[in-house]
């Protein structure tokens, strides 16, 4: 098995209340399965879509929104699946899409000591 | 957390109604800019976290500090509600007066407050209704359209003039007796009948959607008998009147999900428990010397309800309790149904004069159970040819696959005794 980062980026949450509603239970859903088939390392964790950027020499210090809103990484998730390809296929469970939005799968680098 | 449990919706209405409180109504944008983006931060955390133990605390608490942060950062830039102006003006008192606006208590009155503004006099009664169903309720325009058989431009454009309307009112409806609660009081009691006849006989296909409807417009109907200026006998006698209709809805729909006239509904699916409750709120209502469209609309259900079988129906008090509903509101689909309890009473023939001689029978051309009545009477009299005809008008203008089954089977019965041609 090895590891790979779910990066979640940008998705609406509809604006009705319903809808929002919706969104949440199907997001619940599919972690939870995952979970019970073994893929999930750590769920992960929601981030605020502020922040500070620090660059450069000179340090400077930035105000978030680093980007559009739709590439705002709003949480990630570690998971464990065979390979990229698994992984990719098992995330496209993820109610994300359903809201203009995407995952983003970076292998996490293995270290052979 | 239970799908079937719309705790956003539900939520949303109490958020806004308080919000709308402390930012004064003629910011209610900003309301529901903050209660969306509560409802956006419980999406992302909670999909990670799991639901809280106490969801709804949770919404209410980040609704609260993002109205605190509104507050601080806009208090210069805007005007909030004016009878709270100072008190939010000063960083000594805003958190304990946002606090005390966000108990229990108050979120309540805050609901009733918000449900006798949106029935301003100003706004034509279908907008009232959306309105209260949008703010209330927390329907999406698309809902509201979905549960009205409309198109979203039309339901959009009724809300945001409602809005208007609502926001341009300078305050929101004082509950407390300043205002003239009791003047306001019928057309509140109206627009939650409204509501609750468009889930119990509306046009949307979905069942659900439908029996959503009726459950709101119980919980709302539930604040006013909850507060004692609203604790009439007219507001009773709505209750009860729902709480009959709600009874009978489990029989109306068989297993199949075929619609079943009250004549040949099972009666022992009845719900037991809504007819006590409908009962003990009707015996509420039989005091003063008011008497309502409610009071007889109610007594009409409970005639129905406590018959066990439908032969055992008193059709005699039905029809005596239509006339003194002809007197104090009449209408077409009322002299209908008064028509059809004297067929029932007296027999199909003279069922068929009343129904001929309703006044401005016309604005029952669109109405499915019009000519449906029409066809059984002249099915009953033998006549099968008119009745297949008439059965024929109303499948034309069904409403939805359920009408459209029912009436499918009725124009088949009656078909079946018209002799075939050699």
């Amino acid at each position: 098995m090895s590891e790979f980062v779910y990066l979640y980026r940008g998705g609406e949450a509809g604006r009705s209340p319903e809808a929002a509603q919706q969104v949440m239970q199907k997001w619940m859903t599919w972690l939870k399965d995952l979970g019970e088939k073994g893929h999930i390392k750590d769920q992960g964790q929601p981030l605020e879509s502020t922040g500070k950027l620090v660059k450069g020499k000179q340090k400077t210090v930035t105000d978030g929104p680093f980007a559009e809103t739709k590439d705002v990484i709003g949480g990630y998730t570690l998971i464990e699946a065979r390979d990229l390809d698994q992984a990719v296929q098992l995330s496209k469970g993820c109610p994300i899409f359903e809201v203009d939005g995407g995952v983003e799968i970076r292998p996490v680098m293995k270290m052979n000591m | 957390m239970d799908p079937s449990d719309h705790l956003f919706r539900r939520e949303a209405g109490r958020m806004v109604a308080t919000l709308t409180r402390i930012f004064g109504v003629h910011n209610l944008a900003l309301a529901e800019d903050v209660v969306q983006d509560a409802f956006c931060r419980a999406l992302e955390v909670w999909k990670f976290r799991g639901v809280p133990e106490n969801p709804s605390a949770w919404l209410l608490a980040t609704a609260k500090n993002r109205a605190l942060d509104v507050l601080r950062r806009e208090r210069t830039a805007r005007t909030f509600a004016p009878e709270l102006g100072r008190l939010l003006q000063s960083e000594w008192t805003l958190a304990p007066v946002v606090e005390e606006m966000f108990g229990a208590n108050a979120i309540k009155d805050d609901q009733l407050r918000m449900m006798f503004s949106c029935c301003h006099p100003r706004l034509p009664e279908e907008a009232q209704v959306a309105l209260v169903l949008h703010i209330l309720c927390g329907f999406s325009v698309s809902e509201i359209a979905n549960a009205f058989v409309s198109s979203h431009a039309a339901i959009e454009k009724r809300i945001s003039r409602a809005k208007k309307v609502l926001a341009a009112s300078k305050r929101l409806f004082d509950v407390t007796g300043v205002d003239d609660f009791s003047g306001r009081l019928p057309a509140v009691q109206r627009a939650l009948y409204l509501l609750f006849n468009e889930g119990y006989h509306g046009a949307s296909p979905e069942s659900a959607v439908r029996a959503e409807l009726c459950q709101e417009a119980m919980r709302l109907t539930g604040f006013l008998l909850d507060y004692p200026l609203a604790a009439m006998p007219a507001t009773f006698a709505l209750s009860a009147l729902m709480c009959l209709h709600a009874a009978r809805s489990p029989a109306r729909v068989d297993a199949s999900g075929n619609l079943t006239s009250l004549f040949d509904q099972d009666r022992t699916r009845w719900d037991a428990r809504l007819v006590a409750e409908g009962q003990r709120l009707l015996d509420l209502s039989a005091t003063g010397t008011e008497l309502t469209e409610y009071h007889v609309e109610a007594a009409i259900a409970s005639v129905h309800v406590t018959a066990h079988r439908t032969e055992e129906t008193d059709w005699g008090r039905i029809v005596s309790l239509y006339d003194t509903l002809m007197a104090i509101r009449p209408s077409p689909v009322v002299a209908l149904n008064r028509a059809i309890a004297i067929a029932q009473h007296e027999g199909p023939k003279r069922g068929l004069e009343e129904i001929h001689s309703i006044a401005r029978s016309d604005r029952l051309a669109t109405y499915p159970f019009y000519f449906a009545a029409l066809g059984d009477l002249e099915l009953r009299s033998g006549r099968h040819v008119a009745a297949n005809e008439h059965f024929r008008a109303a499948l034309a203008v069904a409403r939805n696959p359920m009408e459209r089954r029912f009436l499918e089977q009725r124009v088949a019965v009656s078909a079946s005794h018209v002799p075939q041609q050699p």
